[in-house]
């Protein structure tokens, strides 16, 4: 029996403008566990970067270390990758980042990887405004040590054997907003119609955008106490209205009822478009989404969807005034200032 | 109260089955069965009832569309959950097992191939089609442009030729032939004609005890197999080995004995089989036709005298008249006999000539041009009146509406020639059987046959093969044989001829263990491998050296390797799904979705990849808990397993269809089976 994925594919399989099709986006076979959330993240990732037509080798995949970080192995196979130690993921995209703005950058992490060892580092990074996609793959456990408890762990929410979880979680989307995130969604692995747009926009997006990701953990956090659990989720989510992703000069497709939709408008000058399940709610409102988070987790419900976006934030390379070239492309003329410039500082100095 | 109207029993559970209305069977089939899942009768009652007017609901629904539209649309519900213990659902997702009359388990003797059992490949063809060595070189195929192959990759698995891999390979299969019962059940059978439909009923019946004489009028048996396959195609050893091998089990055959009345026999046999062929081959009556009648020649009448080696050459020019199999094999015979200028005029373009496209091409090899969009006028004399050519009109095909009607141009042309074989056609003839005995005929003068039970109007006599309903070819003629045999059994033992037995079927988990699958998926993504050919001055020079030289035995499993295992089905379990999608990521072929149920139109159109292959049915499942069904189109499924193997669940199986058709051979097992 081989286990690979044969080269077959379907012959009517769609193609983007580049003329490829999804199968081309693909990374090697995930040897994550059978039925794992993160491999349907990677799929979807998969999904978002077909069709937006994103060209592989301008993709840059960075993580650090866990099941979750293992998963940019599974995807964009002729992509660049950086696998760092355990947390370390946010600077080094925060370097790459100030190196090469022309890439785009996905980082790939797990609860434990940002929401403990990491957590300093996530936390600058956002601040910061990286201009990246940071997801965290969120299962309520160290899958790839074999099922500890981990930060984002709800204090009810027991082992699966049967151990008490002695620490309330830290809630990321709350975190991030606060920090300065730019860019704040939380959804399912297992909705894919909510998390393809929601990827699309947060690669359209230029600024650090974060994905909390609920993963179910099919090993180790899917039995019945566990509230990251298949069940658990599909039973607790509320999903703010559907999200579409409009392509730069497209129409939009799905009509709302007068006011019941807001479109943002990303960098590139595609849209998001929101349907509104609250009139009141305006996702551009920082205290607005902090405070619908809150009530929602006090209600015992997981909100999933666009909780917050700032489209008028200035990236880190911009902040900084980076040049606008990769780093590596800079000629010698562009580095060296010239003897010129040279005496004129010099006699600045005597 | 057990009123077992439309119930019948299986495997000690009871199902039910509805004889479908005479308008829908050609796309239905005789009847529709389904099982109640119930052992016990009082509960399967009302299962039984329910079941009869969804069966009768959905006969009204497709004749009225059929009536409204001329086409059978496909419901306006929702999609029902699939019955996979309705045995045709996963026959159907075998595509050359369903596509190939006798039904013969492919994948199963081409796995039995990989593995060098040659001996076993063999007899799972044996048993089912009867003549494995000589189909594997001339049958008609229908299994290859039916192989899935076809669809997922470019060309299907050369079907038919690892079909004669199991005859060239094999070693001594005597000990694994049925034994045949010493004491006989007492019932006389007569079959007429020693063509493939007869040796099949034979072959069917000696095992169970029948008495089965065999009348024929020529020399040998074996029918048109013999008299007009050339051997160039089929090597009389070949041929001798497998019918000889029925004679053998016990038949009593009358050669040289022409039947000239139907009644003289019929009272000597508890039942009678008519196997006789179609033998009258088809005349072209336009001027000259009579005049020069001595260089003319009816093809397979030719064919024969050749076969019997009456006839020893031909003149040197020759033009052959049709675009069939029989005008292929009479210009490439012609070659052989010594004809320097042989061509093929055929009325129609070629691209719709009715030769299978193998035979053309080896025409085409030998050198023979085709003329197409030639229409014969008249045959020319010279002074001594006899034969020197042909007219021939150009005609031109013109399609309205995917109709075609082939326009004389009146552009006229001439062709000389020596001699001309005739290869338009044959008819059904039967000047032996008496109008007055009960047999009724059409308009046509064909017999009325069942088709179901191939019984004709006549109890006692059955008919099959060419005879039934014309020409068709030798694996016809074998499934015509197992059915006919099968009424012929019910016959004896007063048994109603439409209670016929079920296939016999059972579903195999392959799961050995974690990671563990008892079959090989590494299928080969090579292109179809080509049958190495004799040397073709030298074929071209010899009647009998046969041309296709057939696989070795490295190219026979690499060829094997080529086939996608469709009997390795995938079973999908509803309770044990967590919706994780682990099975849509992984499908090579994105075969699997998990949506909201529709009709079966609006499905097929939001599937992963829309499902147009409306021969090929979609999979769903019962509900989810997410309210949703799991659908999988059958389509491009390459059955490697992987959704199985990355299922968390187990929901998915790989599971191995085993379905063998009902035949008389496996009647004992089936005894066998209900016991246990
Ligand atoms: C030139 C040619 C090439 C062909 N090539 C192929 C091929 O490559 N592959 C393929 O699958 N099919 C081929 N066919 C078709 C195939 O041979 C027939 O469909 C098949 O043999 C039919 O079998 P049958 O048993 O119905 O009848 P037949 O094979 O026609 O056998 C009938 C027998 O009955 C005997 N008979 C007839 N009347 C009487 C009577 N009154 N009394 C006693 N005996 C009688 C005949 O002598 C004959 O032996 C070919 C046909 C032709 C003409
Ligand atoms: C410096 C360091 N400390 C500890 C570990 C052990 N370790 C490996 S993965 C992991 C937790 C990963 O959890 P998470 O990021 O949630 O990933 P998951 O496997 O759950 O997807 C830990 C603690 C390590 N590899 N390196
Ligand atoms: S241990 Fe958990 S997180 Fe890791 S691969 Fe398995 S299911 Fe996924
Ligand atoms: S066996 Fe399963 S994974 Fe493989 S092609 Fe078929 S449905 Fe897809
Ligand atoms: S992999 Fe198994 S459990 Fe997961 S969706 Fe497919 S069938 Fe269901
Ligand atoms: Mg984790």
């Amino acid at each position: 029996m081989s286990y690979f994925k044969p080269i077959n594919k379907h012959p009517n399989l769609e193609k983007n403008k580049l003329g490829l099709t999804r199968r081309d986006y693909e990374g090697g076979v995930s040897t994550l566990c059978a039925g794992c959330g993160h491999d349907s993240i990677s799929a979807c990732i998969i999904e978002a970067c077909f069709r937006l037509n994103i060209e592989a080798y301008k993709v840059a995949k960075l993580s650090g270390i866990g099941c979750s970080s293992k998963a940019p192995a599974y995807f964009l196979n002729a992509s660049h990758g950086f696998n760092s130690v355990h947390g370390r993921m946010p600077s080094i995209a925060t370097g790459a980042n100030c190196a090469n703005e022309d890439l785009l950058y996905l980082g790939v992490s797990g609860d434990g990887d940002s929401a403990s060892i990491g957590i300093g580092q996530f936390i600058h990074a956002i601040r910061r405004q990286v201009n990246m996609v940071y997801f965290v793959e969120n299962n309520g456990t160290y899958g790839l040590t074999k099922g500890q408890f981990s930060a984002t762990n709800d204090l009810e929410s027991k082992n699966k054997y049967g151990e008490d979880n002695l620490f309330p979680p830290i809630d990321l989307t709350s975190m991030a907003i606060q920090m300065g995130a730019s860019y704040v969604a939380r959804s399912f692995s297992g909705d894919r119609d909510q998390l393809v747009p929601l990827i699309m926009g947060a690669i359209q997006h230029k600024g650090f955008a974060l994905l909390d990701i609920i993963s179910p953990c099919v090993t180790f956090n899917n039995h019945d106490s566990s509230t990251k659990s298949y069940d658990y989720i599909r039973n607790h989510n509320e999903a703010m209205g559907k999200t579409d992703f409009v392509p730069l000069g497209e129409e939009i497709k799905t009509n709302y009822d007068d006011g019941s939709s807001v479109e943002v408008k990303l960098h590139d000058g595609s849209r998001l478009s929101l349907e509104k399940t609250d009139h009141n709610f305006d996702p551009t409102d920082a205290g607005n989404s902090l405070e619908l988070i809150r009530e929602k987790n006090k209600e015992g419900k997981i909100i999933t969807g666009l909780l917050y976006v700032d489209n008028k934030c200035k990236p880190l390379t911009e902040i900084m005034d980076l040049p606008d070239k990769p780093l590596n492309t800079l000629e010698q003329d562009e580095l060296c200032p010239g003897s010129e410039v040279l005496d004129e500082i010099n006699k600045g100095l005597s | 109260m057990s009123d077992k109207k439309y119930l019948f029993k299986r495997n000690n559970v009871w199902w039910v089955k509805l004889a479908v209305p005479l308008s829908l069977r050609s796309e239905l089939g005789y009847d529709l069965r389904r099982t109640t899942g119930e052992k016990d009768l009082d509960k399967a009652l009302p299962i039984r009832d329910k079941i009869v007017e969804e069966f009768k609901t959905e006969f009204q629904i497709r004749k009225v569309n059929a009536d409204d539209k001329g086409i059978v649309l496909r419901g306006t519900e929702h999609m029902q959950k699939t019955d996979i213990s309705d045995p045709q659902y996963f026959h159907k997702v075998v595509d050359c097992q369903y596509a190939c009359p006798a039904h013969t388990n492919v994948p199963e003797y081409i796995r039995l191939i990989a593995q060098k059992k040659y001996d076993d490949a063999y007899m799972l063809n044996w048993e089912s089609n009867v003549f494995p060595g000589i189909l594997g070189r001339t049958c008609d195929r229908p299994c290859e442009p039916a192989c899935r192959r076809g669809r997922t990759h470019d060309k299907p698995v050369a079907i038919c030729r690892l079909k004669r891999v199991t005859y060239d390979y094999k070693n001594d299969i005597d000990p694994y032939l049925p034994e045949i019962p010493k004491v006989k059940n007492g019932k006389k059978i007569g079959l007429i004609g020693a063509g493939p439909a007869s040796l099949t009923v034979a072959r069917d019946l000696l095992p169970l005890g029948y008495e089965v004489t065999i009348f024929e009028k020529d020399n040998k048996p074996g029918g048109l197999m013999r008299t007009n396959i050339p051997s160039f195609r089929l090597p009389a050893e070949v041929l001798d080995e497998e019918v000889y091998r029925i004679i053998k089990m016990g038949a009593e055959l009358k050669t040289n004995s022409y039947i000239d009345s139907l009644k003289n026999v019929i009272d000597s046999f508890d039942a009678v089989f008519v196997g006789t062929g179609a033998p009258k081959g088809k005349d072209l009556e336009i001027p000259g036709r009579k005049e020069a009648s001595e260089n003319i020649h009816i093809g397979i009448d030719w064919l024969t005298s050749i076969a019997f080696e009456h006839t020893k050459s031909i003149g040197k020019k020759v033009i052959v008249i049709g675009g069939g199999n029989t005008a292929m094999d009479c210009c490439r015979t012609a070659i052989r006999l010594g004809a320097d200028d042989v061509k093929v005029t055929v009325r129609s373009p070629k691209s719709d000539m009715k030769a299978s496209d193998w035979e053309l091409e080896e025409a085409i090899d030998e050198g023979i041009p085709i003329l197409d969009n030639t229409s014969p006028k008249e045959f020319l004399l010279d002074d001594e009146g006899k034969l020197k050519g042909m007219k021939f009109e150009k005609m031109e095909a013109q399609y309205t509406d995917g109709r075609r009607k082939l326009i004389p141009t009146g552009e006229e042309i001439i062709i000389e020639c020596d001699d001309v074989l005739l290869a338009i056609g044959q008819d059904n003839a039967f000047p032996w059987i008496e109008k007055n005995i009960g047999i009724d005929f059409n308009e046509w003068d064909c017999p009325i046959v069942d088709k179901t039970t191939m019984q004709s109007s006549h109890p006692k006599v059955f008919f099959g093969g060419d005879a039934a309903w014309g020409p068709e070819n030798i694996i016809w003629a074998v499934a015509h044989g197992h059915q006919a045999a099968i009424s012929i059994d019910n016959f004896c033992s007063e048994v109603d001829l439409f209670d016929r037995p079920p296939p016999l079927t059972n579903l195999v988990s392959q799961k050995m263990g974690i990671h563990e699958w008892s079959y090989d998926n590494g299928i080969s993504q090579e292109a179809r491998l080509e049958v190495p050919h004799a040397d073709l001055k030298q074929a071209l020079n010899d009647l009998k050296m046969e041309v296709e030289l057939g696989f070795d035995e490295k190219l026979a499993l690499d060829e094997a390797q080529r086939c996608l295992n469709c009997d390795m089905q995938t079973v999908f379990q509803e309770k044990l799904c967590i919706e994780c999608d682990a099975c849509v990521d992984i499908c090579p072929t994105d075969c699997i979705t998990f949506t909201t149920n529709d009709t079966e139109e609006k499905v097929r159109e939001k599937l992963r990849v829309p499902a147009l292959n409306l021969d090929q049915d979609l999979y769903v499942s019962g509900k989810l808990a997410t309210g949703r069904v799991m659908i999988k189109d059958e389509d491009m499924c390459v059955h490697c397993g992987l959704c199985a193997e990355r299922c968390p669940t187990g929901a998915w199986d790989i599971q191995k269809n085993n379905y063998i058709e009902a035949h008389n051979l496996n009647k004992g097992r089936v005894k066998a089976k209900e016991v246990a």
